[in-house]
């Protein structure tokens, strides 16, 4: 039994990114929240003993606890699927802040060419160049009505760069902060690149380059290359967390419930309308119910999809008839095509860096390259970058070199501090088949279907890294180092092998509701009062890290909040 | 390898040394908070592991977390010579045996990991297919368990001798025969699986901080010229030549 308590305006599931911006910005405007947090409450104190890779890479401090829920997952429609038993490829982050205190700090605006891709396609190339089994979608949105929103993300996380005018959307303000430093590792890429005829730039960070403070008042210190970005927590609050960011904001208006340990087990619903949410608290197993007028379900990508099917919540997507939205355009990362190099009398300084410390080239992204004569659409960035080669993690070696015993151990130390790769981080196409629904057989702790996961790198992907792999060889060369060594083609997807958590889809936004789950203000389109926020929204994955956009979104979804509140319902679109 | 060595920085960069030296303006309202706690003094470190600036002097150190929580004797000395035959000692210092990655992997198996606390152990095992997540039914602690006997029952087998009694040679076949998948442990378990978990817990006994146990005097860490858990590298990241320092475990940020 659930103990019913009292209705509220507005309550938020999940207190990451999506979560904590969507609370600061509706407790600033006077609505009341009740925020919901399955993990625990962070702040930069519970970082002391951050450096320490074991715990917080290998033995995932900051993720999700698998032995409550994971994923299951089948390359083909025609496999068995199968729980993710422990973290391979994915990191899932959990408590206050989310994925926004694990992650790198790497942020990106998608290009104009991302937001109506299908007609931009279609336009330059013709229908033909879009493949049957490519479920490509415009995103109901453009680049400069989503330019304010990017502004607006990126002002109050401080993000760190320089402004590249040419291959990208117009910008109507610089970033907030310069970018980060320049190392030898970045000069040596950016030389070869130069010579080459590219216009490198250093990537766009959330590990501040300078002291800062937001329009909300938040005062946070420079990056000090440390090198302990990716799976750990910042002790100095030098990387963008909605811990130190948004959350603190939405507590300060004394408007923000915030509920830690609160694991969201359904949207309960009646007529067509969300009612509320039932929760657990994690450390007593007690249920309480909790009514809202307005339900933001902002968990990660998994879980937003996941919580909406075991909800009853819209329509299942059904991959034999192309049919309903929920679960439809699971899109990834495609990172193939990766360039290493050695060196025999060059080192560099690898134990520092930053979890965006880089340098990459824009021409071969998006749009930005005439694709008439190859055979797939968008593209790749091309990029070196320096986050901090941590020992127990980041052991590069020579091809045909053993992974263990004598050799092993000599040609790991010998480049301990002497490689790098030049890699790409390439978009991610919509497949038919790539999708999202409830697993028919595994269920979590408290007996919910788990999310079952079917994928598998597309055509267009491994057409696009044939490409790029010649072009990072081709910076490689220019480089010149003793060993080059190039990985030509994408692989099969494998959830324990493969290497990003950018996930992206599930609950897309779009034109209509036919196509699409939701509007541009991330509205259910078949139930008002839901707004789902995350990277679940997008109809594919450009190439570039997520957040960005997903940041940007949430305060476009929490300016929709406050109109429907405003309006008293309906559709904001 | 042509590498400037800069004199080791005298004095350890603890964090009270750098938050007073960096001038930082630590504003927010969170990270003051942070900063306070970093000072507290916390005494009850018992199970913290080799004081290495003592042991640098010369002076004899007991080593009180040297001790088994689970292996039994015999499993130790089994563990103790796969793992250096993992990483042996070779010019540039001491194996995984020296290195302390036995005691490691026995403290790890004894806790949560060992017991694969945090993993989804629901719902039936299934042989996976190519690219699915690895369906382990044994426990990490009985799967290795399962392995060290192997090992010996192979040795056995093949050489007339226990795992441990056999020449560095002759344990490396017996190891490439296991990370092949060529024997069957307890419960149709493949080889393969008990030995990417020792490569793995022989890497991290050889480069976790050395509070887990291994990493002895983070000599692993000294040998790839890695600093450990330094505060910051805002000099050394835009420096042209390598800069070496004298690797710090977490212990460092303690005082």
């Amino acid at each position: 039994m659930a103990t019913k308590l009292e209705k509220v305006p507005v309550v938020v599931i999940g207190m990451g990114w999506a979560g904590g911006i969507v609370s600061a910005e509706l407790t600033k405007a006077g609505i009341n929240v009740v925020g919901l947090e399955r993990g625990k409450d962070r702040t930069t104190a519970d970082y002391t003993m951050v450096h320490d890779e074991l715990r917080y890479q290998h033995r995932t401090e900051l993720m999700q606890d698998l032995s409550k829920e994971t994923i299951t997952y089948r390359n083909t429609m025609e496999g068995k699927a199968l729980p993710m038993r422990y973290y391979g490829t994915f990191i899932v982050g959990d408590g206050v802040g989310g994925a926004g205190t694990h992650w790198n700090g790497q942020t990106y605006r998608f290009l104009p060419y991302d937001f109506e891709i299908r007609s931009k396609t279609v336009e330059r190339y013709g229908e033909g160049k879009i493949p049957d089994w490519m479920t490509l979608q415009d995103w109901g949105i453009t680049y400069d009505e989503m330019e304010p929103y990017y502004d607006k993300f990126e002002k109050m996380a401080g993000i760190s760069g320089e402004e590249v005018p040419e291959l990208w959307g117009p910008r109507k303000n610089p970033y907030p902060t310069g970018p980060l430093v320049k190392t030898p590792l970045m000069k040596t890429f950016e030389k070869a690149a130069k010579s080459l005829g590219y216009k490198p730039f250093v990537i766009p960070a959330a590990n501040l380059s300078e002291n800062y403070t937001n329009p909300d008042g938040i005062s946070r210190g420079a990056c000090q290359y440390c090198a302990y970005c990716e799976n750990f927590g910042c002790e100095y609050g030098a990387k963008g967390d909605p811990a130190v960011t948004v959350i603190p904001v939405a507590k300060q208006t004394g408007k923000l419930d915030l509920r830690t340990h609160a694991n969201v087990l359904e949207i309960t619903s009646s007529g067509g309308k969300a009612t509320g949410v039932i929760y657990v608290d994690m450390l007593t197993g007690e249920r309480f119910e909790q009514p809202a007028d307005v339900v933001v379900v902002a968990s990660y990508v998994f879980n937003n999809t996941r919580l909406l099917l075991n909800s009853n919540l819209g329509t299942p997507y059904n991959p034999k008839t192309g049919k309903g939205t929920i679960g439809k355009n699971y899109c990834y990362q495609v990172t193939g095509g990766t360039t290493q190099l050695f060196f025999e009398d060059r080192q560099f300084n690898l134990y520092g860096g930053a979890g965006a410390l880089g340098i990459e080239i824009a021409e071969w992204m998006g749009d930005n390259f005439d694709h008439s004569d190859v055979n797939f659409i968008h593209g790749a960035g091309i990029r070196s970058t320096q986050y901090g080669d941590r020992p127990i993690a980041v052991n590069r070696v020579p091809k045909g070199t053993p992974n263990w015993g004598a050799e092993f151990k000599k040609q790991s130390i010998k480049y301990a501090n002497a490689n790098f790769p030049v890699k790409t981080q390439g978009a991610s196409m919509p497949h038919r088949e790539n999708y999202l629904d409830l697993d028919p057989e595994f269920k979590d702790a408290w007996g919910y279907p788990l999310l079952r996961m079917t994928y598998e790198y597309t055509d267009n992907d491994r057409e696009m890294v044939k490409f790029m792999a010649q072009k990072t060889r081709e910076i490689g060369e220019k480089i010149g180092a003793d060993i080059i060594e190039t990985a030509e083609e994408q692989g099969n997807f494998s959830v324990n092998k493969d290497t990003n958590t950018h996930n992206t889809g599930g609950v897309i936004m779009g034109v209509d509701r036919e196509t699409s789950a939701l509007n541009t203000y991330l509205q259910m389109w078949e139930v008002e009062n839901v707004f789902v926020v995350g990277a679940s929204a997008f109809p594919h994955n450009s190439c570039f890290n997520p957040t960005g956009t997903l940041g940007a979104l949430s305060y476009r979804a929490a300016e929709g909040i406050q109109q429907y509140i405003k309006n008293g319902g309906g559709l904001l679109v | 390898m042509s590498e400037k060595k800069n004199s080791f920085t005298e004095k350890r960069s603890t964090r009270r040394n750098f938050i007073k030296n960096s001038g930082l303006t630590l504003g927010g309202l969170v990270l003051g908070g942070a900063v306070t706690s970093l000072f507290v003094k916390n005494n009850n470190n018992a199970t913290t592991t080799t004081p290495t600036e003592e042991s640098a002097h010369g002076g004899a150190v007991t080593q009180y977390n040297h001790a088994l929580m689970f292996f039994k004797p015999a499993e130790y000395q089994t563990t103790a010579a796969a793992v250096e035959r993992i990483y042996p000692e070779d010019e540039n210092g001491p194996g995984a045996k020296e290195l302390g990655a036995a005691i490691y992997i026995d403290h790890q198996l004894a806790g949560q990991w060992g017991n694969n606390v945090k993993d989804y152990r629901l719902g039936a095992f299934y042989k996976p297919a190519d690219n699915q997540s690895p369906q382990t039914v044994l426990l990490r602690k009985d799967l290795f368990r399962a392995g060290l006997e192997a090992l010996d029952e192979y040795s056995k087998q093949n050489y007339d001798a226990v795992f441990t009694g056999l020449e560095p040679e002759q344990q490396d076949e017996v190891l490439t025969a296991f990370s092949e998948g060529n024997v069957t442990l307890y419960g149709d378990t493949s080889s393969a699986e008990f030995f990417s978990l020792l490569r793995t817990m022989t890497i991290e006994g050889v480069y976790a901080d050395p509070m887990y146990g291994g990493n002895n005097e983070m000599k692993g860490w000294a040998m790839r010229k890695y600093p450990g858990t330094r505060m910051q590298y805002v000099n050394e990241i835009q420096s042209d030549e390598f800069i070496e320092l004298k690797p710090e475990g977490l212990s460092s940020h303690m005082s």
